[in-house]
């Protein structure tokens, strides 16, 4: 039977239970399960660890029976360690090796070498990508070496799906803080002093949103959570609600004490079932123990806290309109005034911030205001998470500390552009920012600096593009998911997207014209000025930034009809190599239009009005005769 | 006319939420689960139970993408177009998806109801692009001849079933 | 309360609810296309943009005013803002506008010819859905919408019917019945209130015209009109007249002109429903039950009730409506050889109201399986017929309705404004110096603002206690309390509209506040100015009794629901 804390004595004896119990195991096999590393095949590792610890006859358990005693190495599952790229990721304790790409059949040698005999696998370790050098330990690896970890400190080090791991990590330590030693105002002073502030992208202060809720005279409050990680090619809160749920829940109701709210909600995207699946179990978790629901840790404080999944729309990242969900509505945003400070969920006072933001706050309860501003600049303290993916070596999830630049990202972290190829530009900020180019990448990365150079920082989506990377299609590509995502409420935003989406796909075609250019500029102009909501407002974004950045690709689309980086179906032109082509009639056999002539002995030819651009005599040459131009 | 059994599910489902304009999308989610698909018929049902319209139920419901008011196949693939896996071309998939099973932006579901194929905004899975969903499973690192592959796997998987 | 300026001048606000009302109070008339004042707040259009000192740009409509602000509606870039936004509108619209029934009335249209929008750079819209004409009282034409969300606002927001909402998303989001069924098969009551507030083609009155005009023109046939009081109010200021001015004479003179051979006054048969529905209320009041009883004059109200609320269909009055007080009593009239002269009766109501179209087709009103009403044509579609006419309204000398249905009582010309139907009643129930009752009555409550008023009124040393409600939202709100026993009432009178029949379905559109009381105040003034002010005072009314209809009251005046 699950004990229920009712003291902050209780809590303090757990953890230090759970704590003797983590080190008693001589041996912990973390295996991740994140959603990348199961993905690649975590889980059947996990299993085949778990039975090789069954079939060594000691024993394997988890959660709150962590067991006693000598030789029992434990097999968990842990929360997303970040590099993904290299999953499946098994980090063994206390030696600290971690071993990428595990396979199932990995595992006896893993058991033997490492798990009895405490000696390391050579060939499961990381390579330095540059020097070839093996790397050890987490910390040895490039990916890790410039990162600070605050939100993701204990993500990838416990079982997410256990919460004595977390107590045993020293969550809910925060919580027991703010209630047992820290008035309403203090916790919000201490918050507002730390300068947090929201990482859902507009980078309001947190705290000040905080105090506009407790100053409001309706006393029915309401804490909700975002969740809706919609930006394509972003997962960094997908890694916190499945990696570490604890630590943004213990926010949550950190928050819901500050300004006395009753109820919260966690709005997550259908999208993450196994963050719903580990936030649905932390709650569980949390409410037999007596940290959720009535009366938490014996303070009289109490809070609920629901999940709220999301059914596939974007805008529902948008405050108004993600309450509006949670109320069984449209998810169509709202006109503001009133804020969702004064009239959110409900119609009432409502703190709503992402799921980085609330997991942030715990640290800052425990170490303090002066400690936070300690890290990242002077106003935009802290940390930031990225997804950190596209075009460079290392891929996965980076936590960093605002100020970094993105060359160091990019280039230290990310060990570079693949294949040696040249940088071209990093989109971030999703389909709400822009990209930044070469010449941008020594600028510090924070609110104000980006937003300086014309993009946001948004939820945290970097991704990197190299010359192979038509701007004018990227560009095209987030304009199709902004207008597929529109909700079509304002003007602007729902007829200005359809009509820059039609512009851009003309000039994709080869059928673009030079005054597109200025129709684009145009619409992007009104829907900046013009649209209702935030989403709506940034969707022209990612048009005027590559716009603005690599004119001469539009120009080349336009004039030329040329794709620069041959990445323009339309565009495209197969040629056959002379030099190279044995007239052998595959590609002419190959191709479906029967685009290609040639007699024996003289080189094929490739009849160009014909050509659909299909590509299949490229790959049916067996000579690589046939190129792009 | 939906069968008998339909509505008892739905009791079942309805049994679980307050009888409230917020209980609305949980409940089609559950229904969306148990039939892989939002049986029209039921959408009047669920709204005289919360107390709203039938008009408001099917505003709601056809507001979001997730929702789908067509069956759907036994395996629903979901291609991540995210901007990780455009950019690491995750269309070659889609389409060869598209060209294995006959189907189209149109046309997602087969014949057989064996397969549905979609897009979808973002998985979650940037790091190992592109990356598609079987269900709920994730699967990393896609190539054309992969999904072809895997297509054989699934057909299997159901012959054994 | 504050002062702020606005392009350059200053202008006082007290009570507004937003910047939007202050500009047009400036007299500033700021484009939109989403706002109405008494609907909630959508933002959609973003045509009500305005700059502040700061070069701000933000909607006008929700944004409060506050003191010592500064703003300017129209710079050089809220203009092209929008333009762009019409062109951008009409790029995606069926812009047939020539031929839509709607060009000249046409809030799109306007805006675009005022801002200049003289060419559209994109695409043309072909007709990709079907126009919906199951309804007799409204047309649906999605390929000619918005997306405003006017329609949808009032149909749930003020009828509380919620009969069509927004459907999908994006660019494929339209404005449809649930499952994009039928308008006819979902819960409207043919209020036509979201035909008023439409600003596009998009939902139009399902016209009789044609019908009308052909049987006109038919020597074999003998084609009879009644014009009911709101009308009398409305259709002036469409030929440069005054708002609200009575012209019912006007009306009556141009209907001549058009060929119909009788011109009746819908006051009459106001009468006749007071007359009958007095009788009944007494009754009820005197056996103590059952209460309350409703009033039956506004069908959408009577299908509302039938729909929502079948537990109090009892309760509705089984007295006609005037339209069919007046049509059933004329049909006894024409069947005379005498006065029907050997020629098929073809009977016309002139009605400010879109539920009429459905009334007349309603099964408990026909008598031997036909219709007492054979055609609606509401205010709107008189209008156009005097302009396809080429008559010249303003020019035309008033005439004086037909006998034996051609006077009407003060009540009963009261009738059109919420409020009217119950004085009218309870008028016929004054004691006392008849003045001074009159008077005292009126001062009782059943007039003033609002959508709800409750007042009592003593009869005979009883108290009745009455109620008078506008807007079926606001009545379902009522009927819930006199469900549950908050609220009890003797006598309660529903109107669908707000502010009743001068705002009905049928009435012009683009009514303003100072036009909505200048109708109301027409009908009030055509009461001072009546000799004849109760119901029961009506010779002719009364006069029927003994001839028409003796003895066959109940067959001919009741529904028998």
């Amino acid at each position: 039977m699950t004990e229920r804390i009712s003291s902050r004595e209780q809590l303090n004896a757990l953890r230090d239970k759970y704590t003797a119990a983590i080190e008693h195991e001589p041996v912990r096999i973390l295996v991740c399960a994140g959603t990348g590393c199961q993905a690649s095949g975590s889980l059947a590792v996990w299993e085949k660890m778990s039975e090789l610890a069954a079939g060594t006859e000691v024993s394997v358990e988890f959660g709150a029976e962590i067991a006693h005693g000598k030789n029992f190495p434990a097999v968990h599952k842990s929360g997303c360690l970040g590099f993904c790229e290299q999953g499946p990721l098994v980090r063994i304790e206390p030696l600290g090796v971690l071993y990428t790409k595990v396979k199932p059949e990995d595992c006896e040698e893993i058991f033997d070498v490492t798990v009895r005999n405490k000696d390391i696998v050579h060939r499961l370790l990381y390579k330095n990508k540059i020097t070839g050098e093996e790397c050890f330990n987490q910390d040895e690896i490039p990916f890790y070496k410039g990162q600070t970890r605050v939100v993701l400190r204990t993500c990838g080090k416990i079982d997410p799906e256990s919460i004595d791991e977390a107590i045993a990590a020293g969550e809910y330590q925060a919580l027991a803080k703010a209630l047992f030693t820290m008035s309403q105002e203090e916790v919000i002073k201490t918050v507002l002093d730390s300068k947090l502030r929201g990482r859902g992208g507009g980078g309001f202060v947190a705290g000040k949103k905080w105090q506009q809720v407790a100053g409001q005279p309706e006393k029915i409050r309401y804490i909700v959570c975002n969740g809706d990680e919609g930006d394509p090619g972003a997962f960094m809160d997908c890694s916190i609600m499945e990696g570490d749920p604890h630590r943004m829940i213990e926010g949550m109701i950190i928050a819901a004490y500050a300004v006395g709210a009753q109820e919260g909600y966690i709005y997550v995207r259908a999208e993450y079932p196994l963050a719903v699946k580990r936030l649905n179990l932390a709650i569980k978790q949390a409410t037999e123990r007596g940290l959720l629901g009535d009366n938490i840790l014996g303070s009289g404080f109490s809070f609920r806290l629901n999940i709220n999944r999301g059914a596939g729309a974007f805008v529902c990242g948008e405050g108004s309109a993600l309450t509006a969900s949670i109320e069984g509505k449209r998810g169509m945003p709202r006109v503001k005034p009133p804020r969702t400070v004064e009239q959110g969920l409900f119609g009432k006072p409502t703190v709503l911030n992402n799921v980085e933001t609330y997991a942030n706050v715990p640290q800052i309860i425990l170490d303090g205001a002066e400690w936070y501003r300690s890290i990242g600049t002077e106003n935009s303290p802290g940390t930031k998470t990225f997804a950190l993916t596209g075009a460079v070596r290392n891929t996965g999830l980076v936590e960093v500390p605002f100020g970094i630049t993105p060359r160091k990202i990019i280039f230290d972290i990310g060990g570079g552009i693949r294949n040696d190829k040249k940088f071209k530009a990093v989109q971030i900020g999703g389909p709400s920012g822009g990209c930044l180019t070469e010449s941008q990448l020594d600028e510090p990365l924070d609110f104000d600096s980006v937003k300086k150079l014309g993009v946001i920082v948004g939820s945290g989506g970097l991704v990197v593009m190299d010359e192979d990377t038509c701007m004018v299609e990227v560009a095209r590509f987030f304009m199709e998911f902004t207008h597929r995502e529109s909700c079509g409420k304002c003007v602007p935003c729902r007829e200005g997207t359809l009509r820059m989406l039609e512009t851009l796909e003309r000039i994709v075609a080869g059928q673009g014209e030079m005054k597109d250019i200025d129709e684009l500029r145009t619409l992007a102009d009104l829907i900046i000025h013009t649209a209702l909501c935030g989403l709506g407002k940034s969707a022209p974004l990612p048009v005027v930034s590559t716009l603005n950045a690599f004119p001469e690709e539009y120009i080349a689309h336009i004039q030329d009809k040329k794709c620069p980086a041959h990445v323009c179906q339309k565009l495209k032109q197969y040629i056959i190599d002379e030099a190279k082509c044995r007239s052998c009639s595959k590609c002419a056999r190959g191709c479906p239009v029967q685009a290609i002539d040639g007699k024996p002995k003289v080189p094929y030819v490739i009849n160009q009005d014909k050509c659909i651009k299909c590509g299949a005599c490229q790959s049916a040459c067996p000579f690589k005769a046939i190129y792009v131009a | 006319m939906l069968d008998q059994s339909f509505y008892t599910k739905t009791d079942e489902i309805l049994s679980k939420y307050p009888a409230q304009e917020r209980s609305l999308i949980p409940i089609i989610h559950e229904v969306q689960e148990a039939y892989n698909y939002v049986p029209l018929e039921l959408l009047p049902y669920i709204a005289k139970h919360i107390g709203i319209t039938e008009t408001k139920a099917y505003s709601v419901a056809s507001f979001y993408e997730r929702f789908s008011f067509e069956p759907k196949g036994k395996y629903i693939i979901r291609v991540c177009d995210g901007t990780a896996c455009h950019v690491r071309n995750s269309l070659p998939v889609l389409e060869r998806l598209r060209e294995e099973l006959g189907l189209s932006s149109q046309k997602k579901t087969t014949d057989d109801m064996l397969f549905t194929v979609e897009t979808v905004s973002c998985l979650g899975a940037c790091s190992l692009a592109p990356a598609l969903m079987v269900n709920d499973h994730v699967h990393p690192a896609m190539t054309p001849d992969k999904a072809t592959e895997m297509l054989k796997t699934l057909r299997e998987e159901d012959a054994k079933s | 309360m504050g002062k702020m300026i606005i392009d350059g001048i200053p202008v006082e606000f007290t009570d507004e609810q937003n910047i939007l009302s202050v500009i047009r109070k400036a007299g500033i008339d700021l484009p939109t296309l989403c706002y109405h004042s008494e609907l909630s707040i959508y933002g959609a259009c973003r045509l009500c943009n305005v700059e502040d000192d700061r070069g701000r740009m933000f909607a006008s409509c929700s944004e409060r005013p506050r003191d010592g602000m500064i703003i300017k509606t129209s710079t050089p870039r809220l203009v092209q803002y929008r333009r762009l936004l019409i062109e951008l509108l009409l790029a995606s619209h069926h812009r047939d506008c020539t031929t839509c029934v709607k060009s000249g009335d046409c809030e799109l249209q306007r805006l675009a010819h005022r801002l200049g929008v003289s060419s559209v750079r994109w695409g043309y819209k072909e007709r990709t859905h079907k126009k919906d004409f199951s309804s007799p009282s409204i047309v649906r034409d999605p390929d000619k919408c918005i997306l405003c969300g006017d329609c949808v606002r009032v149909c749930e927001g003020i009828q509380g019917i919620n009969a069509i909402d927004f459907a999908h998303r994006g660019t494929e989001a339209m404005v449809i019945p649930a499952f994009n069924k039928d308008i006819a098969h979902t819960d409207c009551v043919n209020c036509g209130q979201c035909r008023v507030v439409c600003p596009t083609g998009a939902i139009t009155i399902n016209t009789n015209i044609r019908p009308v005009w052909e049987a006109l023109a038919d020597p074999n046939v003998k084609v009879y009109a009644q014009v009911a009081p709101a009308v009398r109010v409305a259709v002036g200021q469409a030929f440069g007249g005054a708002k609200g001015e009575n012209v019912m004479g006007k009306i009556v003179a141009a209907l001549h002109r058009l060929g119909f051979d009788d011109v009746y006054d819908t006051t009459f048969g106001a009468d006749m429903t007071i007359l009958e529905e007095s009788k009944e209320f007494l009754e009820v009041f005197e056996k103590g039950g059952p209460f309350p009883l409703f009033t039956s004059c506004c069908p959408a109200w009577v299908s509302f009730c039938e729909k929502r609320w079948p537990e109090f269909r009892n309760n509705i009055s089984t007295s006609y409506s005037p339209l069919q007080m007046l049509a059933s009593v004329a049909r006894e009239y024409y069947a005379d050889p005498a006065k029907n002269e050997g020629k098929k009766i073809v009977s016309v109501g002139i009605m400010p109201c879109t539920a009429k179209k459905a009334e007349i087709l309603r099964e408990d009103l026909k008598r031997d399986g036909k219709q007492n009403v054979d055609y609606i044509l509401t205010t709107e579609e008189l209008i156009s017929m005097i302009r396809r006419a080429g008559i010249r309204f303003d020019l035309i000398e008033g005439e004086a309705a037909d006998m034996p249905f051609g006077i009407g009582s003060g009540g009963g010309v009261i009738f059109g404004n919420s409020g009217g139907v119950m004085e009218a009643a309870l008028r016929t129930l004054c004691e006392g110096p008849e003045r001074s009752s009159i008077e005292q009555l009126r001062n009782s409550g059943v007039r003033g603002p609002g959508p709800l008023r409750e007042f009592t009124f003593t009869y005979k040393g009883n108290e009745i206690r009455a109620a008078v409600v506008s807007g079926l939202a606001e009545a379902d709100a009522l009927l819930r309390r006199i469900k549950s026993g908050e609220s009890i009432y003797h006598f309660v009178e529903v109107m669908a509209c707000r502010r009743g029949c001068i705002m009905g379905g049928g009435q012009p559109a683009h009514a303003g506040f100072r036009t909505k009381e200048a109708r109301k105040h027409g009908l009030y003034e055509s009461d001072v100015n009546t000799q004849i002010k109760k119901s029961n005072e009506n010779p002719l009314a009364l006069s029927v009794y003994d001839t028409l209809i003796k003895g066959r009251e109940h067959e001919l005046l009741h529904s028998h629901r």
